[in-house]
């Protein structure tokens, strides 16, 4: 079979549509679906500009075919946002200047908020070990580390 | 970036990845699992299947099952839940922990056991720690299954003793015994996460006395091995720096240059030199874990 009818429920909303087997899910996600935030950003699967949630964990959406993802709960950067609210990721990566260019942003958001849902209290080591697979060629990685680090604050004190 | 076309088709259990296998033989067929290996191929152009087959959604290959003395780790269990779970860092240490150092968390989230062995990437993790653990490798065919010891699995390149038209369908591991510690070291490569060098060591101990060591490399050569004059020199001797650096000196003995991968990340020289250097290093670490 060379195309499907599959389903995928991004950032809350059902969407049906019919895509060729060889889609992958990040051309799927911008081309079809209007989803720009995850980025393309690199041809091998190693700098994380693409990564959402599938199903809850982060996964990078140019190396899994639209039709692999059938089914499942995709969260882009675009869903972190509540009623019109920054997320506490969004507000810190904001404040410490954790991006420039902005490019591999939506995928380091996306792998630090699954990353801190599991381990809501990292050190600074643990953090850049979380994002080993989120590459940034403008910031030198100090501000990321210092706004995950601080998302990570904001969360703990709201859960008091 | 764009693969070239191919037709999918989602197998929900073995016997049905089967009968595709067998709908499509003849044509350019490939299984899909975690797909992070088989993917990045395709997006390259380094492979243009016609034929997709995914087994990665099969349930029935996605158990842990635990047997007395051994695990039993389904192939579509990926590498994040295998470096997640206390009672396999317990009971398969080296394989935990050769999982936890795998690429990244994207990676790890979808790249599956079952994957990783059957493609057999001279320079993936998992070879070493199932070689170290003496693991055994099931697999299936239409024909019926069959087990298959590390030892006979990895043959070349890309190259293992899966038949065509087999498939892994799990990986049976023993259990470390009270005496036994088991240890994964690695060099990545800092753009790829791939290991230029990883060293895998199961150690049996009595007291102070090795009683039997198995050590094993992936990255190093172009399919992973067990370094056997390391381990002679182990079995018999005493725990303590100069064992692990006479040891490690070995780990090169009857190895030509040749035999070592060369690429823009290493030369054969240094990926020499550096399979020495964390050999000492795995020995160090399994040496003081025994203590």
């Amino acid at each position: 079979m060379s195309e499907h009818d599959i389903t995928l429920t991004v950032n809350g909303t059902e969407h049906e549509l019919e895509i060729e087997s060889h889609k992958l899910l990040v051309h799927a996600l911008r081309d079809e679906l209007g989803y720009t935030g995850p980025n393309v950003g690199c041809e091998s699967s190693l700098c994380g500009a693409c990564t959402v949630h599938i199903d809850g964990e982060a996964t990078k959406s140019c190396t899994v075919l639209a039709v692999q993802a059938d089914g499942s709960e995709i969260t882009t950067v675009e869903g972190l946002a509540e009623n019109g609210e920054f997320h506490p990721i969004q507000e810190s990566f904001q404040e410490e200047h954790g991006l420039q260019c902005g490019y591999c942003t939506p995928g380091m958001m996306m792998t630090a908020t699954s990353y801190l849902a599991e381990e809501p209290n990292p050190d600074r080591e643990e953090i850049r070990e979380a994002l080993e697979g989120n590459l940034c060629r403008c910031t030198g990685y100090q501000n990321i580390v210092n706004a995950v680090e601080s998302a990570a604050q904001k969360m703990q004190e709201s859960d008091d | 970036m764009y693969p070239s076309a191919f037709d999918y088709y989602r197998a929900e259990s073995v016997e049905e990845a089967f009968e595709l296998l067998d709908e499509h033989a003849g044509t350019e067929v490939e299984l899909l699992a975690g797909g992070h290996s088989l993917l990045p191929t395709i997006k390259s152009g380094l492979a243009s299947p016609e034929v997709l087959i995914d087994i990665g959604q099969i349930d029935d290959l996605n158990e842990i099952q635990h047997d007395g003395d051994s695990v039993t780790i389904g192939a579509n269990v990926n590498y994040a839940t295998i470096a997640s779970r206390d009672d396999l860092w317990d009971d398969v240490t080296v394989v935990a922990e050769a999982a936890k150092e795998i690429g990244d968390v994207q990676v790890r989230n979808r790249g599956t056991i079952g994957g990783n062995l059957a493609h057999s990437d001279p320079a993936s993790d998992l070879p070493a720690a199932v070689l170290a653990s003496s693991a055994t490798i099931h697999a299936q065919s239409p024909d019926g299954s069959r087990e298959i010891d590390a030892d006979n699995f990895f043959l070349g390149m890309y190259a293992t003793s899966l038949d065509e038209g087999e498939i892994l369908t799990a990986v049976e591991v023993p259990t470390l015994a009270e005496n036994e510690v088991g240890v994964y070291v690695k060099k990545p490569s800092p753009s790829s996460g791939y290991a230029m060098i990883g060293v895998a060591v199961v150690l049996e101990t009595d007291g102070d006395t090795i009683e039997s060591a198995r050590v094993a490399a992936n990255g190093a050569f172009d399919h992973a091995m067990r370094l056997d004059a390391v381990e002679d020199r182990l079995t018999g001797a005493t725990v303590g720096d100069d064992t692990a650096d006479e040891a490690a000196e070995l780990a090169t003995d009857g190895v030509e240059e040749w035999m070592f991968m060369t690429d823009l990340q290493a030369s054969a020289e240094f990926r020499a030199q550096l399979l020495k250097v964390y050999t000492q290093r795995a020995l160090t670490k399994a040496f003081e874990d025994a203590a």
